[in-house]
């Protein structure tokens, strides 16, 4: 099941493990990334807290955390490759993964299709 | 830069040939400009260092002052000597206001003894036209022609060879900081060996209403890729050039910012005397260890914590592939070599004063083959 904040990040269940990552959309309106403050494993992260900071080439942005929960994993591969969020933000470019996540959450959050509206 | 609201920008002839070419726009000194196109801001630097890239500068100004008192007008106007310029020469100087602080950065070309073409920022325009008006004898005349003028650049190593392709070859370019007055495609047309990059590259000067076909003429030469005002933005920075807002303005002099022993110290002219004094601070580069930018407005301290300054431009640099900064930085601070923390968005990042430019390797200079 994959979720999307009006924030554009994204947030996909499976089992107890939450999976997280900026949109496509997201990604584009950013233009090149250089630079991502990977978040610390083991820290507890409440819902619409800032998860990470994105840098491109013209500016920072924040991301926000679409969930409750406490990182577990973080993507080993943008930290030497941040690109890899431009070439593929829904899939490789994933940011972390969050365990211990609340899932009554979700219900506040977009479908694929009221976010592919939202965006336009 | 700043919050410019989309209605009252205004267009650039190639607007719509550059949005038909994915640009993405956005808005730059109240213009409405290509950002970048489809491969993105880093792409388009690369290509403009390793091949050739072509930039659409219409936003900028151009002015023709003529007359015989015009040298002697714009001598005691400018913190350089124009009445020395040769004929088929470019200079860069500068508008200053009494206070020595920063009205423009220009470059002044002379087209005949008596007549000067005066290249100024987009963002400018105006306020440098009544600067320059006000300070003109009876008999010199003024002409705006920013609005019917056309400016695209090709910069790049590359550059010579797509001039070549439009039927310019070598012998016919001119060289560093030299103008010719041309045909290209059969428009009249000047060309300069000038830049804004650090690469061997040309600005190309036309009437405004042929910019479709000096456009779409120009993309038909081969490695040649259309260029936005990111990419112009990042390769400015890694030469260390001055972006007027940002390291040159109302607050800052050319002395603060590196250009003292450009300038004349031996005659008067509009804000001389301001120049005297030997200044507080100084621009520095700034080399970080991470790709984290560095960003304009972060306060610079030294290791013990004390505040010596702030950034006036920075961001990742496609070339060295680390975050670099232009900073005003207190002069007792500024050498290189020196250890600095950047306050960035409540976060530490330490770097070092560095020389300009941040890349050294530009193809600027280069002798083209004939």
């Amino acid at each position: 099941m994959k979720r999307f904040t009006e924030e554009h990040e994204w947030v996909e269940i499976d089992g107890d493990i939450a999976t997280i990552g900026i949109s496509a959309h997201a990604a584009k309106e950013l233009g090149d990334i250089t630079f991502i403050d990977m978040p610390e494993t083991d820290v507890e992260i409440a819902q619409g807290d800032v998860l990470t900071v994105v840098e491109s080439v013209k500016a920072a942005s924040d991301v926000f955390s679409p969930l409750s929960g406490i990182v577990s994993e973080v993507n080993p591969a943008l930290e030497k490759n941040p690109e890899v969020m431009n070439e593929s933000p829904e899939h490789d470019g994933w940011i972390c993964r969050m365990s211990r996540i609340n899932t009554d959450e979700l219900s506040g959050l977009m479908t694929e299709e009221e976010y592919s509206d939202f965006v336009g | 830069m700043n919050s410019e609201s989309a209605d009252t920008l205004q267009s650039i002839p190639l607007e719509a040939a550059h949005i038909r070419a994915g640009a993405r726009m956005a808005p730059f000194g109240g213009w409405n400009m290509p950002l970048h196109y489809a491969h993105g801001i880093i792409h388009e630097h690369r290509h403009t260092r390793s091949s050739v890239s072509l930039f659409d500068c219409s936003h900028m100004g151009q002015f023709r002052i003529t007359g015989e008192s015009v040298a002697a007008d714009l001598d005691r106007m400018l913190p350089r000597r124009v009445s020395d310029q040769r004929v088929g020469t470019c200079r860069y100087n500068f508008l200053l206001a009494e206070d020595g602080t920063v009205v423009d950065d220009i470059i002044v070309y002379r087209l005949h003894e008596n007549t000067y073409f005066v290249v100024v920022n987009g963002g400018t325009i105006d306020g440098d036209a009544n600067h320059i008006r006000r300070h003109l004898s009876d008999g010199s005349v003024f002409t705006d022609a920013s609005a019917t003028t056309g400016k695209l650049d090709v910069q790049g190593p590359g550059a010579a060879g797509v001039l070549a392709q439009c039927g310019l070859p070598a012998g016919a370019l001119p060289r560093y900081f030299r103008f010719a007055e041309t045909e290209i495609f059969g428009i009249p047309c000047l060309i300069s060996r000038t830049g804004y990059t650090g690469e061997l590259g040309f600005e190309l000067y036309f009437d405004a209403a042929r910019s479709l076909d000096v456009w779409t003429q120009l993309l038909v030469c081969k490695n040649l890729e259309p260029a936005g005002l990111g990419a112009r933005d990042t390769l400015r920075l890694e030469m260390g050039y001055p972006l007027y807002g940002h390291e040159l303005s109302r607050s800052t002099t050319p002395v603060e910012a590196g250009f003292g022993s450009f300038i004349d110290n031996d005659r008067p002219y509009i804000g001389a005397d301001s120049l005297q004094r030997p200044p507080g601070r100084r621009l520095t580069g700034l080399r970080f260890d991470g790709r984290r930018a560095v960003r304009a407005g972060a306060a610079i301290e030294s290791v013990d914590g004390a505040l010596i300054g702030v950034v006036t431009s920075g961001s990742f640099s496609p070339s060295l592939e680390v975050a670099v900064a232009m900073a005003y930085l207190d002069v007792f601070s500024a050498t290189p070599g020196t250890a600095v923390i950047a306050r960035s968005r409540k976060i530490d990042i330490p770097g070092v004063t560095v020389t300009l430019p941040f890349y050294a390797r530009g193809s600027v200079r280069d002798t083209i083959a004939v």
